[in-house]
């Protein structure tokens, strides 16, 4: 492929995931939004962060099977600990990092 | 529930500088998150023999990451522009989700801060814009700022993997959970009351069954969308509100 070929490709892959981006945020932000929606809204943070995390923890990859013994999820019980008990986090991407690095050389 | 007036934007230089070091301040964990990954995709890329300036025209006009990883994956096998295309559509289009509860915390803003804005809305700087918006007085510019640090830390170590990435050992000082770790502290800073906890729960159950049974990436978007209306319904019996609110 060429020049051409890779901008139009990419062109066309940035408008498709621009639109469902930008759509959304400009229609909602300029209307008067239905007291249901927001409180329905205010979980979805939550619960995205789970759907994206719990495949992480509790899966392998290729094929996906359910995993729990992988150190990711053993990683995560003090990493949600410290979590918990600092708020900080910096320090919780810290000390994750610290756990799965020891358990790469441990397990 | 503050209000910026989008007519009237202070000219105050310092406050806005302060909002933008407010903004570089929170995005760190997601640079340090994004940097292996983009390296990482440099690598596959270089692999697949995608020209060093093509990768970082990719990470300018699309920034998504996931999306990336299988363009280069699909050219590498020699799939047709339609097909990456239309998968690059539907793998993004949780973000449409993302973006209906940002606009909840950006009412009234001018649309040309909601297009620019728009541009750099990913898992990752949606979670910590989000909580930020939701704990304290969050600026608008501090959630631009985010964005754009992200996108540029994606930018040039994309560029980077795929210049020098087979050079770097995989996994050092593991680096590689970095963003695995910021979600679950972000996930922490949600769980406000029973109803997070339980939904968080519920999305966690489904998203597992759903990543499990359906390939691809529905996961997502199913179980989250499923768990936050079961979540809404258990708030509202609970509360014995009326249903007609």
């Amino acid at each position: 492929m060429h020049l051409p070929e890779y901008f139009l490709l990419f062109a066309a892959m940035g408008l498709v995931t621009y639109v469902p981006r930008w759509l959304p945020l400009l229609y909602l932000a300029h209307r008067r939004l239905p007291q249901w929606l927001i409180d329905w809204l205010s979980l979805i943070p939550v619960a995205i962060l789970s759907a994206l995390l719990a495949p992480i923890l509790l899966t392998h990859a290729e094929p996906r099977t359910l995993d729990i013994t992988q150190p990711e999820l053993l990683v995560a019980v003090p990493t949600f600990l410290i979590a918990w008990k600092t708020k900080s986090l910096g320090g919780t991407v810290i000390a994750g990092m610290l756990f799965y690095w020891l358990a790469g050389l441990l397990l | 529930m503050k209000n910026d007036n989008p007519q009237y934007q202070p000219v105050q230089d310092t406050s806005l500088q302060d909002k933008v070091r407010k903004g570089f301040g929170a995005a760190w964990p997601i640079c340090l998150g994004y940097f292996p990954i983009g390296l990482a995709l440099g690598v596959l890329a270089q692999q697949a023999e995608i020209p060093v300036w093509a990768v970082g025209m990719m990470s300018i006009l699309v920034f998504a990451g996931s999306a990336q990883f299988i363009c280069v994956a699909m050219l590498a096998s020699g799939a047709s522009v339609t097909s990456i295309i239309l998968t690059t559509f539907v793998v993004n289009l949780r973000h449409a989700l993302m973006s209906s509860a940002l606009a909840v915390h950006l009412q009234g803003v001018n649309r040309w801060f909601l297009s620019v804005f728009a541009y750099g809305i990913t898992d990752e700087s949606f979670a910590v814009n989000m909580t930020r918006f939701n704990n304290d007085d969050w600026s608008r510019w501090s959630a631009l700022s985010v964005n754009h640090l992200a996108n540029t830390v994606w930018i040039i170590s994309t560029i980077t993997g795929t210049v020098i990435g087979q050079f770097i050992p995989q996994g050092a000082f593991g680096i590689d959970y970095a963003l695995s770790a910021m979600f679950i502290c972000l996930l922490v800073y949600q769980l406000h009351s029973m109803f997070f906890v339980a939904t968080a729960c519920i999305a966690a159950a489904i998203a597992v069954a759903w990543y499990l049974l359906i390939p691809g990436d529905s996961y997502i978007v199913g179980a989250s969308m499923s768990a936050a209306t079961i979540g809404f319904l258990i708030k509202r019996r609970t509360r014995g509100s009326h249903a007609s609110s």
